[in-house]
């Protein structure tokens, strides 16, 4: 096991940090699970910390000039490369501590980008830095379409979702792609420590992201992150629709612990994704057939996660 | 004591990189850069050097580390070329105007297509605006000076850009040359620990690179500009600073043989040695004909450019870059635009030669500047040629 977990007793309801590093005040939309969960983020990883950003909606709802609601020291350079930016801040801190030029210390290093930011456009720089084996964590606000530019389709928009560039019509029913599995992803980097984490399970959140924080070496934590304003849904209903993501399978919670699988949440009785899909404008467009096929892709899908966790 | 030694320039710039103790050298490889950074990492693996050299997957992951690395205050360098800088090129804009200290040294080489390894100016030209500062050495003594001339400015608080220091990819890169490698006293004494005024430091939190929105962004972008003409002092400063205590003086334009010259040559990069040698040769056979090198690119000596010039009527500017469909190559616009309807101002004829490694020798230098005194006789049709273009 992972030393630095031992003496982690995890967050409880009754001890939870009172300090805010991301103050309220943002530009969030009403109801954005984004924003809520990079809160838990932040709260769980308190004040010792530097925040590389993505582009993104996290990005322009914290910090137009001259206003910020950051109060921890943050970054921002451009879209792809939140993971580079911060192997940079890492390597820096490592040769100033050693050169006894800043205070040894520990500092956590938190890149965080959204699901466009990570699976797609920076993919690459992710594996780069994971590979490299940077002391950071990867935190993916995972809200499933590039939503800071209008509800475009990302890889790790779900099968059958309407997006702006994935519309419903004569000839299509919507995303046509499987979710990229962009936590197996990181898992390929054999780094120590993977999570999925749900902002409707907020002390588990928390946990895995000071755990992430803890481990030595790079972690990613991929956390589900609910978009009323692009998935045309109620903001009122944004914590619902998170646990009915993991009720339902669609978003299932588990860590990857130095490869091996453990199942936070274990589903025994699930309920039908159409209990998910309500209220999500998203997928009102799906007839039964597509709901049918979806049943049974994410019934086999969390079938696998069981194997790998029972496997390991 | 500083020792001359012959070396190979581009692991001559790694010594001076290791003499001005960088911290964090994010690098991907491109030919012809890749001799720097080679042997930056094994300073680094051989506890020459203390520094953490990040072997990144790409250009625009090194551009973006090092803006990681300038913003958490370690001294930082990086090297590229061509292909390469042209992938970090959304990153150079960012890590210029949010003012981070870093010094590049570019390999120059021509861009695909057809790929090609060689050399030119077309990488570096189409980075002009990124709102770096921009100089270009003519031998390895100067491309190892400039580079710790960089550091020195670029972290200058008054100053605070980033610089990139420009050396001809192989014809200046690849050759050993006899250079002066100064002591580590003399360099610590020129350049000063790097401290920053900003910095990411959770005792002191700030947010670095906001949104901008159109009620500041145009003030940002002026403050960029109002930098980069302010640096120009700091840049003449730094390199009087040098002399004293290296003995070796640097303009930003240097005139050779200007005097009562008919014709002046415009180069940048290694090509002014043979450049020199062209002059010398036509001085040789009575003809009045001088060379003004551009050390400072960016931001452009214009004042010093219009003096060095004198009373020069005809000048030839050689760019090694062709924008197709432009009306001339980007040095050759920039003098055009810097005399525009000054009075008595010279006849500037542009000429694009040497692209993608075309040798441009001491025959080539006097078709030029016949050409030029042609041109002045009679106007051309075109507002440049191209030189040594084969017929066959």
């Amino acid at each position: 096991m992972i030393p630095e977990f031992e003496k982690f007793k995890g967050f409880k309801a009754k001890n939870l940090p009172k300090e805010e590093p991301l103050s309220p005040g943002h530009r969030g939309c009403q109801g954005c699970g984004e924003v809520l969960a990079l809160r838990m983020v932040m709260k769980a990883l308190g004040k010792d910390v530097i925040v590389c950003n993505a582009t993104g909606c996290m990005e322009i709802i914290t910090s137009p000039y001259p206003h910020t609601a950051w109060r921890v020291p943050w970054i921002h350079i451009a879209f792809e490369n939140a993971a580079s930016v911060a192997s940079g801040v890492e390597s820096a801190r490592k040769v100033l501590a050693r050169k006894g030029k800043i205070p040894k210390k520990h500092v956590d290093i938190l890149a965080v980008g959204g699901d466009g930011a990570t699976g797609d456009i920076g993919l690459q720089f992710i594996s780069g830095a994971f590979e490299r084996g940077h002391d950071f964590l990867y935190v993916c606000l995972d809200n499933e379409a590039y939503m800071n530019t209008g509800v475009q389709r990302s890889g790790c928009t779900p099968y059958g979702a309407m997006t702006t560039t994935s519309p419903p019509g004569k000839k299509s029913f919507g995303q046509v792609t499987w979710k990229k599995n962009v936590p197996a992803i990181a898992v390929a980097h054999n780094i120590p420590y993977v999570a999925t984490a749900s902002p409707a399970y907020f002390l588990d959140l928390m946990n895995k992201v000071k755990k992430a924080a803890l481990v030595k070496g790079p972690a990613y934590v991929h956390i589900y992150s609910p978009c009323p304003t692009g998935w045309g849904s109620a903001g009122e209903r944004s914590i619902e629709i998170s646990r009915l993501a993991v009720e339902t399978k669609v978003f299932p919670l588990y860590e990857v612990i130095e490869g091996r699988y453990i199942i936070s949440r274990k589903i025994t009785k699930p309920k039908p994704v159409t209990e998910y899909f309500k209220g999500q404008r998203r997928f009102r467009h799906l007839d039964e057939e597509h709901i049918e096929y979806i049943q049974r892709k994410v019934d086999a899908e969390y079938e696998k996660l069981l194997r790998l966790a029972e496997m390991s | 004591m500083s020792k001359r030694v012959g070396i190979e320039v581009s692991i001559a710039i790694a010594e001076a990189v290791g003499l001005a103790r960088a911290e964090v050298i994010p690098a991907y490889p491109i030919t012809p850069q890749t001799h720097i950074v080679e042997h930056l990492s094994e300073m680094v693996a051989n506890a020459e050097l203390d520094a953490e050299f990040v072997p990144v997957e790409s250009e625009h992951a090194a551009m973006s580390c090092c803006c990681g690395s300038s913003a958490a205050g370690a001294r930082t360098f990086t090297s590229s070329s061509a292909q390469g800088l042209s992938l970090m090129s959304e990153v150079l804009y960012i890590a210029s105007t949010m003012r981070l200290p870093m010094v590049m040294v570019v390999a120059n080489r021509a861009m695909s297509a057809p790929i090609s390894i060689w050399n030119d100016h077309q990488d570096i030209m189409i980075q002009r605006d990124t709102g770096w500062i921009q100089t270009f050495a003519e031998n390895g003594q100067e491309a190892v000076d400039l580079t710790l001339h960089a550091f020195r400015v670029s972290e200058d608080r008054n100053v605070s850009l980033p610089i990139m220091v420009n050396i001809d990819g192989f014809t200046l890169s690849h050759v050993i040359e006899p250079i002066e490698l100064p002591d580590q006293e003399d360099v610590d004494r020129f350049l000063p620990p790097f401290k920053p005024r900003y910095k990411l430091d959770p005792r002191r939190p700030i947010t670095m690179g906001p949104v901008g929105i159109p009620e500041v962004y145009t003030e940002a972008k002026v403050a960029h500009d109002m930098a980069m003409k302010k640096a120009k002092r700091y840049i003449l400063k730094a390199w009087n600073e040098f002399e004293e205590i290296f003995g070796r003086k640097y303009n930003p334009i240097e005139s050779y043989r200007t005097e009562d010259a008919e014709v002046l040559l415009v180069t940048m990069g290694s090509i002014s040695e043979t450049a020199m040698t062209a002059v010398d040769t036509m001085r040789d056979a009575g003809q009045k004909v001088g060379l003004l090198r551009i050390r400072l690119w960016r931001p452009f000596p214009g004042q010093e450019f219009r003096r060095a010039v004198g009373k020069t009527k005809i000048l030839a500017v050689i760019d090694r870059c062709l924008p197709p469909g432009a009306l001339c190559g980007p040095v050759g616009a920039e003098l055009r635009s810097l005399f525009y309807k000054i009075p008595g101002s010279p006849k500037i004829f542009s000429f694009v030669a040497g692209l993608g490694g075309r040798d441009v020798t001491v025959e080539r230098f006097e078709e030029i500047v016949d050409k030029a005194r042609a041109f002045a006789k009679k106007r051309p049709r075109e507002l440049y040629e191209v030189i040594g273009v084969r017929e066959k």
